[in-house]
């Protein structure tokens, strides 16, 4: 690696840091709000927290998959970013819109409309900053020497992100057609899209750190790809069961998410195969854990606990329950949350030449992370059941059923300061390592 | 043993013919489906506006509707059939803070006609065709009642 550009991804992962940490106070606003703690609610009312929550979440990812990106492409194309200071100036307006975006919220800007709450104007902000971002990616890769499977694979999935944003914008006076098209973004970005830049970071990831064979790795990344889309694309009929599109979903739906976890099982397979094979014993372990952890757990997540729920006579029951919490939050760990992070943990010591990876802190964050969102997942859980028995199943009022399920938040709250410990841990050994060098990146 | 070309022939092949197949049944419902079973004839412009300040006060942030949104406050959907038109009214114009046993909602003191948009969407809403949801409790009838 030599590639002085890199540099420009650090700004991106600390960017993802510092929101991760914003989101989960977030987090714990809304289970405190929940165990009827709520002194908050004249200065942060409970809706802002949903979406400052979730949208937090989509900006850090999207940080870190640009992160990741510009300093992917350098090595894999063997050119330097075309340009640092539109790439600097991209960083910047990201940093911008989203800090406007979470202040608007809390004085009642915005849309309303789950998951893209951002409002209008900050949207046209976010479609030019993501094109000036691909400008400088596709451009990199056109000059570049090489272009390489991996490096196509992680493009496309950032082109088509782009791209499936912009249904999203368009105005319906109809609810269920509003709902319709905000699924183009919201599903077809995580069960499609997101998953070939996940495979494409992946792929990278494992070339660098098992030194299996590219052709190998890069043959099987198209198979997985090919998977996901051939599930995901029709799977997005799980969220037409009960919005008032027609029945043929119910089917459609069904049959296409009970194959959505094959293409999961296929990445988790996928990875611990090639490390198997791997010869090659590189000393950043911890990278390696949260690489074959994000394979698994995001098999755990989104693919096992997704088709747990999507059965369409299950899902009758779950839809609009807790049981989809417990489901978005391991899927959302596993898949990206864990591939971002283990993305830092392999680009820091290189852009900065210092390896803390061998601190202990290291090792904690990982593992005290991952407990704390398997207990999380456990209690969302465990409140999601209780909901569909108490007011599905059996018909109680709705707060009678929420005082019910209380005690599963106290066990949400615990495991959530486990996880919590773990990313402050996260955090602060990535500001340890200082900011990168030319030097290091020379070095590496 | 599967090449390498193969393996991409079967990516782009497989995304395209299923992205195609979406496109085509997305059509039929939107076209064809969604009005008829939305009763789009019913939109009128207090439904429309209604929706509009449904979105812009981000009621989904508490609430769930078709079972979309979030889990704080009660679902939505059937809000009109089960309450009612004037404890509907009453939630919205309020200006003190709407907290049912403690769980509160913001004061929005909507005017008379912004409540009636509101609840004439909820309406609308309600008589939508979902398919069967929200479900009837199937297992109320087997709880035991507790005899005197």
């Amino acid at each position: 690696m030599k590639y002085k550009s890199q540099q420009i991804a650090w700004w991106f992962f600390a960017l993802s840091g510092v929101l991760l940490l914003l989101q989960i106070t977030y987090g714990f606003i809304m289970a405190f709000a929940h165990l009827g703690y709520d002194g908050l609610h004249d200065l942060i009312p409970f809706n802002a927290a949903p979406a400052t929550h979730k949208n937090l979440l989509v900006v850090w990812i999207l940080s870190g998959f640009m992160g990741a990106a510009y300093f992917i492409i350098p090595d894999e194309a063997e050119h330097e970013l075309i340009s640092v200071p539109l790439a600097k100036l991209q960083f910047w307006s990201l940093a911008i819109v989203g800090v406007v975006a979470v202040i608007g919220f809390h004085l009642n800007w915005w849309e309303g409309r789950k998951f893209l709450e951002i409002p209008r104007p900050l949207d046209y902000l976010v479609v030019v900053n993501v094109l000036l971002f691909l400008y400088i990616i596709i451009m990199t890769l056109w000059k570049g020497k090489k272009r390489t499977t991996t490096s196509l694979v992680l493009t496309m999935g950032l082109l088509f992100a782009a791209l499936l944003y912009l249904p999203g914008m368009i105005w319906f006076d109809n609810q269920t057609m509003d709902s319709f098209f905000r699924w183009w973004v919201v599903h077809l970005w995580v069960e499609g899209v997101w998953e070939l830049i996940m495979g494409g970071i992946l792929a990278y990831l494992l070339i660098k750190l098992t030194g299996v064979d590219r052709e190998v790795i890069e043959k099987w990344l198209y198979v997985i790809v090919g998977l996901t889309f051939i599930s995901g694309i029709l799977g997005t009929g799980h969220h037409y069961y009960y919005i008032g599109t027609p029945k043929y979903w119910l089917m459609i739906g069904g049959i296409f998410s009970a194959m959505e976890p094959l293409a999961f099982l296929g990445m988790a397979l996928f990875a611990l195969a090639m490390y198997r094979k791997g010869e090659k014993r590189h000393p950043n372990q911890i990278a390696l854990n949260w690489t074959l952890g994000t394979a698994i757990i995001s098999f755990v997540g989104a693919g096992l606990l997704g088709v747990a729920h999507t059965l369409p006579a299950v899902n009758m029951y779950t839809h609009g329950t807790f049981v989809t919490a417990m489901h978005g939050h391991l899927a959302f760990w596993g898949a990206y949350g864990m591939l971002v992070l283990g993305m830092i943990t392999y680009a820091t010591p290189l852009m900065t030449g210092r390896k803390l990876y061998t601190a202990p802190g290291a090792s904690y964050a990982f593992w005290l992370s991952n407990i704390g969102m398997i207990g999380m997942t456990t209690a969302f859980a465990a409140a999601g059941v209780t909901q569909v028995y108490l007011e599905r199943k059996v018909g109680m009022d709705f707060i009678d059923t929420q005082q019910a399920m209380e005690v599963h938040f106290l066990v949400l709250i615990a495991a959530a300061t486990l996880f919590t410990v773990g990313i402050v841990m996260f955090v602060l050994n990535f500001f340890k390592y200082g900011k990168p060098t030319d030097e290091a990146l020379e070095r590496a | 043993m599967l090449s390498k070309n193969q393996a991409r022939t079967f990516f782009l092949g497989g995304t395209v013919v299923f992205f195609l197949i979406f496109l085509g049944l997305s059509w039929h419902t939107l076209a064809r489906e969604v009005p008829k079973q939305t009763n789009a004839q019913n939109l009128t412009e207090s439904v429309i506006r209604g929706k509009e300040i449904f979105d812009k006060n981000n009621c989904m942030g508490c609430h769930t509707i078709m079972g979309e949104g979030a889990y704080y406050a009660p679902e939505l959907t059937k809000a009109y059939e089960r309450k009612g038109e004037a404890y509907l009214k009453t939630v919205l114009t309020v200006k003190e803070p709407w907290a049912p046993r403690g769980r509160k909602m913001v004061a929005y003191a909507m005017s008379d006609q912004d409540a009636n948009d509101v609840i004439a969407f909820l309406k609308w809403v309600g008589e939508a065709d979902l398919n069967g949801f929200p479900p009837k409790p199937d297992l109320q009838s087997k709880v035991p009642v507790p005899s005197k």
